[in-house]
């Protein structure tokens, strides 16, 4: 089962990279550039699924307090920390064609709510790595995973009242057909994706934790 | 609910009280503050129109700043004398503890700002004077918003390594409405508000405010756990 999931990653995300790249023509107006977006839109749209799967995991470890669902949440913040970061640096490049705003920072709501959303969950992985009690890691974990999940919709308004710059969200009913097919395609495949690095993270994590749990004479 | 208030307010007599008899938190915020906006001044140079059109941005992150310092405090003397493992012991809701020692932080804080206003109006140039009913309300709004989730925090990461580390940085994204809003509107009102923009600042503030207030009192008790 696994093994066919991971293929399926492979084969899907090769696939739509093989698509976006080289099959449909590029948009009129913004040129090769917005080839980016096919890679940029889906890690974007990962990010935001591993952090509401680590609140949702996070929810569940408080009620149930089982160490299982701290792994998930732990797996999936991983991933949606090197998506975030992804999606900025992408984001940046795109931007930088597109808006024309130079090689610079732009202030625009969604930009600077995503950085704050990479610091936050740094500060997640930083405060485990700081914590050895598995208890105690997986309790002060999920509670910073259930209020950042709060707090980051709100950071999001008032950093759009402050300024706004970003176009609305571009959905396929914007886009050109071709255009809009393959990004739902690269939806699918990074969603794939998504879900066998979780397994597999999750999996791991499972036997850092007993290799923990075993104590210091083990790991020789 | 009275026994809440009645706990919380034992908590936050006893802090007050340890403080007005030692007065060192207060003496070593006091100093910090005035060196952060003496930094500032140093920094941003001596062109006197470009301080005051700053000041409401530097007066708010010296109150961070500030803030952040004398929150660690908050749970650790007693983590340090020994008295931590005592006050969970206590029978009854351990929210009274969070509920306690936020409004001494929120106290301390206010009393603190009470000074660094007027210091930054004289340092800074900036006219805060005219309008300081306005800004003092902006003030309430935005020390409380510091000491909801400031007090969170702090509870969070008194068990942790390298806490002096952690804290800012789990709290300062969650401040980044907090300072937008409190710096947003302190800015509308030193302009004298042409565009009515203080009011949606406040709101947002406001909203802010309550919703990590309930966030905060809702999941405490299992920070709180051992």
């Amino acid at each position: 089962m696994q093994k066919i999931l991971g293929l399926l990653s492979i084969v899907s995300v090769a696939a739509g990279t093989a698509i976006g790249l080289f099959v449909v023509r590029a948009d009129a107006l913004q040129g090769e550039v917005q080839r980016l977006l096919y890679v940029h839109v889906p890690t974007a749209w990962i990010a935001m699924l591993s952090f509401f799967v680590v609140f949702l995991m996070s929810t569940l470890y408080l009620v149930q307090r089982k160490l299982k669902w701290d792994l998930v949440a732990a797996a999936s913040v991983e991933i949606g920390v090197l998506c975030t970061a992804l999606t900025l640096i992408l984001g940046w490049l795109w931007g930088r064609a597109t808006w024309g705003a130079g090689g610079g920072w732009t202030w625009d709501p969604r930009v600077t709510t995503t950085a704050v959303l990479l610091l936050v969950y740094v500060g997640y992985l930083v405060v485990r790595s700081m914590s050895e009690d598995p208890e105690q890691r997986a309790r002060w974990s999920a509670v910073i995973g259930v209020i950042a999940f709060v707090q980051v919709p709100i950071v999001y308004l008032s950093v759009f009242w402050w300024r706004s710059l970003h176009q609305p969200p571009s959905s396929p009913r914007s886009m050109a057909s071709g255009i809009g097919l393959t990004m739902m395609l690269n939806f699918a495949a990074y969603t794939i994706a998504f879900t066998y690095l979780l397994i597999r993270r999750y999996k791991l994590a499972q036997q850092e934790l007993a290799l923990e749990l075993a104590g210091p004479e083990a790991e020789l | 609910m009275s026994e809440l208030f009645r706990r919380s307010s034992a908590i936050l007599w006893k802090d007050l009280l340890t403080e007005t008899r030692t007065r060192q938190g207060f003496t070593a915020m006091l100093s910090f503050s005035a060196l952060v906006l003496l930094l500032f001044s140093f920094a941003f140079g001596p062109d006197a129109a470009l301080l005051a059109r700053l000041s409401g941005g530097l007066v708010w992150v010296a109150i961070v700043f500030t803030g952040t310092l004398s929150l660690g405090r908050a749970f650790q003397s007693e983590e340090l004398a020994g008295g931590a493992q005592l006050l969970r012991l206590y029978p009854g809701d351990v929210r009274a503890l969070y509920l306690g020692k936020l409004a001494g932080n929120f106290l301390l804080l206010a009393a603190l700002e009470t000074l660094l206003f007027p210091a930054a109006a004289i340092l800074f140039g900036a006219e805060f004077g005219p309008h300081a009913p306005g800004l003092a309300f902006v003030a309430l709004l935005g020390t409380l918003g510091f000491s909801v989730i400031g007090t969170f925090f702090a509870a969070l990461t008194v068990h942790l390594r390298a806490r002096e580390l952690l804290l800012p940085i789990l709290l300062f994204p969650a401040l980044v409405p907090v300072v937008l809003g409190s710096v947003g509107a302190t800015d509308a009102m030193l302009a004298g508000d042409p565009l009515g923009r203080a009011s949606g600042w406040l709101r947002l503030l406001a909203a802010y405010d309550v919703i990590m207030f309930v966030v905060c009192v809702w999941i405490f008790p299992i920070v709180l756990e051992e």
